[in-house]
């Protein structure tokens, strides 16, 4: 066949792409293939497609999509982790003369990929799905502002992360870190695929992060239950509406700077290039001013997430919940001034990096300030050591190491010794680990019974609390030690054999940690099959505050019947308290959004349009762009929206609850 | 008896080498310190915090009823002003030690002592090292004596080392823990460093800022030695063979990992100026002659005219699928009006084989030699 007609139709994909001769890819992509088949099979078997469809993919009830975002994120944790297994392992016994099994091309793609996936595939998802699933049920709202935005949003990510496991099997993924730095992520430096998976796949992602922030925040502006004042509003909403005007104000820029960075590498322009005007610098600057603010807007929703748990499990009222809205604050506000700290090694001069560490400093003021109202709301508690509350302990005794070295970090010359070191490594794992993590495990087994009516089972949940946590500590105090020894990061191979013990330590660390993924999986399919034994019928198993318990769990597809009016700020508590009772006549027809496929649809040609880019494909790009404008111009005229559900529909509904709950109290 | 169960633990950390908490150079000694303290300073804070933490979850426990409850106590100013008012002494203590820390330890600001205890020597001046990264080596340059190696730096023992640190392709940074803290080596840009070793050793260096696929192999040695043993190090790099020159460079340069040391006799004098400058290839325009005419206006559209046809950028820019053909902006300035100008004959690099690149051809001819050609319309494209 001619040769340009062949590149013509597939750019620079070719079958030299498969990664054939990487006997590791090829047997990842066996157990992934067998798996994906059996997954298609069941589901065809049981004629599950259009339920999925109809039900899900279509969906723009945010509770739906909320459990989509978390699945989401699971599964790319295990891709996440796998990646990290890969790592310890490599480094455990790169030793003596020893290559490991690992060759460079292959292990610094993951070691990429790793980063890439945890943070954007991994705790975003979590996190806005944690969002999405509660902040209007706290707020006593039916939805989101914009559900049809909504689904649109998490099609975008899913297609972000389609991409980037794409790249495991077709082609490569980049070589550069997890931040991509020019020259390195130039063109000249990385030629290959790689980076450009990378920079498609967080752009097409990028844009549902980005609409679901504004999402959010219109709907925490907008839609809280009349008397729910922002000073009453709860703390977890409060942290979701910083975490999302940060990503409002900050996603921008990644998608800017990734714009010019793929402009460099596409059409030959010079912005970040050494020479002809352009400078690295410049990209060193803008990915971190939106990366500092991104690791606050990962761990706010976890500090919103301890703070519910903490007062529910205390069965107190939050300490200092002014100072708690205050301190989110200003962390949102400082988050924004510290973005230098990242680089106080490329010669910035002193005046501007005492500046920067001493805002970095500032910040933990906040934040000491915050664990101080989590310890005072234990105190004269009545603590119930159920695992949401475990994990909070974990979090306040992890989180205050990984806060100290964080600091010490933010010590300009402390710095330049401890930069880039496995400390560092060690320093926000702590903090990602034990404050984002475990704070979304909190929020999992504690909002898990409001979406599935049934708790998630005590025993598997405490067995992983237990092998996550002695496996962060096994893990990461190694590289502590090991930053101290000089010991830099993304390293293949070592000539020391003294370090290799710490590696071995590390690397049962990591063993530790994925016995707790698995108990992690174990706990929800046991919880699934004992789901009678584990069921609530009340709809606030926990004695909680907050207003998503005062509905069923799982809440009906309204949220509430009616819209609850709110005169303290742990609403469900206080009406608890006054002797609320449930309206039981009186209902009225509920207006809804419809379902719709152009979310899926228009995230399937934007990621199709991302792959014609990444492999030069150029009618494909031109194609699904066309198409996309199209469905996008063509759901306009889309007038079927919207539609009521019935008043004895409703009617139905809540009878059907006050059975349950009636049957419930005389057990 | 809990001590006696932290003993294998201190045997294992025994056994270490904490070179970043006992290192051999004031500076690094002095960074180690800020460590301390401010490890210690926070640990006022943070050990209370842990230990609240562990006593309010075993006494207010849900099965201890002898611990008084109040559900509805939610606030106390003066807990309040505690409880922002401790973290905020401790920052104001660490942020005065930081201000002072940063600008006394500034890695630009040349060396005010060569130990505690001992005062800088003003008639002794600085040893000055000049610091190539390249893919995937180092290269020091010592411009005092006219010596390079490559993998392999010396210092005779408390005397101050000035570096001045540059990089050929992609950033790394220049790391000897023993010695001070790091600094990046970035392409087209210059950043510096003041150190001083006080005590005789070999030590270890490497980049610490991921660079690409032979990385991990980018380590050196740092000899500390005493003068005379500096001074033997010189006359054996001075009986070496090999010579530096720009051709030389072009070659070394190129990637290659886990670089045996060499030594160099000689070098040429503007060579890190050069790549420094991005200009080591022959009529190239140094990045300084572009930024001064660029200062001065720049050449405006006529500046269009001044690129040639890329034959040999490292592997820089090039390429890209819908781009324009890369080019390189010429030299305008013959070599002789340059002030300090390298020695004339350029002698092209003996392999001009692009690195990589996407769908990059082989280049059709071969480069410019003359000066005429350089200064001239850029040529028609043969392909």
């Amino acid at each position: 066949m001619n040769p340009d007609l062949v590149k013509m139709i597939f750019g620079r994909l070719n079958l030299e792409a498969l990664p054939l001769h990487e006997p590791i890819l090829v047997g990842t992509f066996a157990v992934v293939a067998t798996g994906g088949l059996a997954l298609f099979a069941i589901v065809t078997y049981f004629q599950l497609w259009s339920y999925l469809w109809r039900e899900w993919f279509t969906t723009v009830d945010h509770k739906r999509i909320g459990i989509m975002y978390m699945i989401l994120g699971i599964v790319m944790l295990l891709r996440g982790f796998a990646d990290a297994l890969m790592m310890r392992l490599q480094q455990a016994i790169a030793f003596g003369g020893s290559d490991g099994y690992l060759p460079a091309h292959h292990y610094d793609q993951i070691f990429t990929a790793h980063g890439v996936i945890m943070i954007f595939f991994v705790a975003m998802p979590l996190v806005t799905g944690l969002m999405n699933y509660v902040v209007p049920l706290q707020i006593g709202a039916r939805d989101v502002s914009f559900p049809f935005l909504n689904n649109f949003s998490f099609w975008m990510t899913v297609g972000g992360a389609v991409l980037v496991m794409m790249s495991l099997f077709v082609g490569e993924f980049a070589r550069t870190g997890w931040l991509a730095y020019p020259p390195l992520s130039n063109i000249g430096y990385s030629p290959d695929v790689g980076v450009d998976y990378y920079i498609w796949g967080l752009q097409v992602a990028g844009v549902g992060t980005t609409l679901s922030g504004i999402n959010l925040i219109c709907t925490i502006v907008k839609l809280r239950a009349p008397g729910m004042t922002m000073m009453k509003m709860p703390v977890f909403t409060w942290t979701s509406l910083c975490t999302n005007v940060l990503i409002v104000a900050s996603f921008p820029v990644l998608t800017a700077v990734l714009a010019l960075l793929s402009l460099d590498r596409y059409v030959g322009t010079n912005f970040f290039t050494n020479d002809f005007g352009g400078n690295p610098m410049m990209y060193v600057n803008l990915i971190w001013i939106w990366g500092h603010p991104e690791v606050y807007i990962l761990v706010l929703p976890a500090f919103g997430i301890f703070s519910e748990v903490t007062a529910t499990f205390s069965g107190k009222r939050l300490f200092g919940y002014t100072s708690m809205v205050y301190a989110t604050v200003v962390i949102t506000i400082l988050s924004y001034l510290v973005w230098l700290h990242h680089f106080f090694t490329m010669g910035s001069g002193a005046s501007v990096n005492s500046f920067f560490g001493i805002t970095t400093m500032i910040i933990s003021i906040p934040t000491g300030a915050k664990m101080f109202n989590w310890l005072f709301t234990m105190y004269r508690g009545r603590i119930r050591f159920e695992l949401p509350m475990m994990w909070t302990v974990a979090f306040m005794l992890t989180f205050v190491i990984g806060g100290m070295t964080g600091v010490l970090l933010a010590v300009p010359p402390a710095d330049f010794v401890l930069h880039n070191s496995l400390f560092l490594i060690a320093h926000f794992h702590n903090v990602i680990i034990g404050g984002v993590l475990f704070g979304l495990f909190a929020g999992i087994n504690y909002w898990f019974p409001k979406a599935f009516g049934f708790r998630l089972d005590p025993f598997w949940g405490k067995l992983s609390f237990w092998f996550w946590v002695s496996g962060f500590y096994f893990a990461f105090m190694p590289l502590y030690v090991l930053g101290l020894m000089g010991v830099t990061r993304r390293l293949r191979v070592f000539d020391d054999p003294s370090l290799q013990i710490w590696f071995v330590i590390a690397a049962f660390g990591a063993f530790l940690i994925l016995l707790g993924i698995g108990a992690m999986l174990v706990q929800f399919a046991v919880s699934i099959l004992r789901r009678e034994q584990l069921k609530d019928t009340t709809g606030d198993p926990w004695n909680a505050r907050t207003l998503e318990w005062a509905t069923s769990s799982p809440p009906p597809d309204y949220n509430f019947a009616f819209t609850p009016v709110v005169y303290d700020n742990d609403a469900w508590w206080d009406m608890k308290r006054r002797g609320y009772k449930r309206p039981l006549t009186g209902f009225r027809p509920i207006h809804m959004p419809s379902n719709t496929g152009t979310g899926i649809i228009l995230a399937g040609l934007a990621t199709a349009m991302g792959f014609g880019l990444i492999w030069y494909i150029w009618w494909l790009a031109a194609v699904s762009f066309v198409a996309l404008l199209a469905v996008a111009i063509g759901h306009t005229f889309n007038y079927h929206r919207d539609f009521h559900i019935p008043a004895d529909e409703v009617v139905r509904t809540e009878d059907a609850r006050t059975r349950v709950l009636a049957a419930g109290a005389q057990t | 008896m809990k001590l006696l169960a932290l003993l294998p633990f201190a045997a294992l950390l025994g056994g270490c080498d904490f070179v970043v908490l006992a290192p051999a150079g004031d500076v690094a000694v002095q960074q180690r310190d800020l460590v301390v303290i401010s490890t210690v300073l926070m640990l006022i804070i943070v050990l209370p915090v842990m230990a609240l933490t562990v006593f309010f979850a075993w006494r207010y426990r849900q099965s201890n009823t002898a611990a008084p409850y109040e559900p509805e106590w939610d606030h106390s100013t003066q807990l309040e002003l505690v409880i922002w008012s401790a973290p905020l002494l401790i920052i104001i203590c660490l942020g005065a030690l930081t201000w002072m820390g940063t600008h006394l330890l500034d890695p630009y600001r040349s060396l005010g002592r060569i130990a505690a205890d001992k005062p800088i020597e003003s008639k002794e001046a600085p040893l000055n090292v000049e610091v190539v990264a390249l893919d995937w080596k180092w290269l020091f340059i010592y411009p005092d004596y006219g010596v390079a190696a490559v993998n392999e730096l010396a210092a005779p023992v408390d005397r101050p080392i000035r570096f001045r640190i540059t990089a050929s392709s992609v950033m790394n940074s220049f790391y000897v823990p023993a010695l001070a803290g790091q600094i990046y080596a970035m392409p087209g840009m210059e950043t510096k460093l003041h150190a001083v070793a006080n005590k005789e050793g070999t030590f270890r260096g490497f980049s610490a800022n991921y660079s690409g696929a032979g990385f991990s192999g980018m380590h050196f040695e740092f000899k500390s030695l005493s003068n005379a043993d500096f001074d033997k190090w010189i006359g054996t790099a001075k009986a070496s063979a090999n010579m530096l020159g720009r051709t030389d460079y072009l070659q070394l340069e190129r990637p290659s990992q886990n670089d045996p040391i060499r030594l160099y006799r000689s070098v040429d004098r503007d060579l890190y100026k050069a790549i420094l400058n991005m200009c080591v290839e022959p009529g190239k325009m140094c990045m300084s002659e572009m930024m001064a005419i660029d200062a001065k206006g720049g050449l405006g559209r006529e500046g269009l005219n001044n690129t040639l046809p890329l034959t040999y950028d490292k592997y820089a820019r090039r390429g890209a699928p819908l781009g324009t053909e890369p080019t390189f902006v010429a030299g305008i300035c013959s070599m002789d009006e340059i002030k300090d100008a390298p020695s004339r004959e350029v002698t092209a690099p003996l392999d001009l084989t692009p690195l990589r690149g996407f769908g990059l051809k082989r280049p059709p001819f071969s480069p410019a030699s003359s000066t005429s050609q350089l200064l001239g319309q850029r040529p028609k494209s043969e392909s």
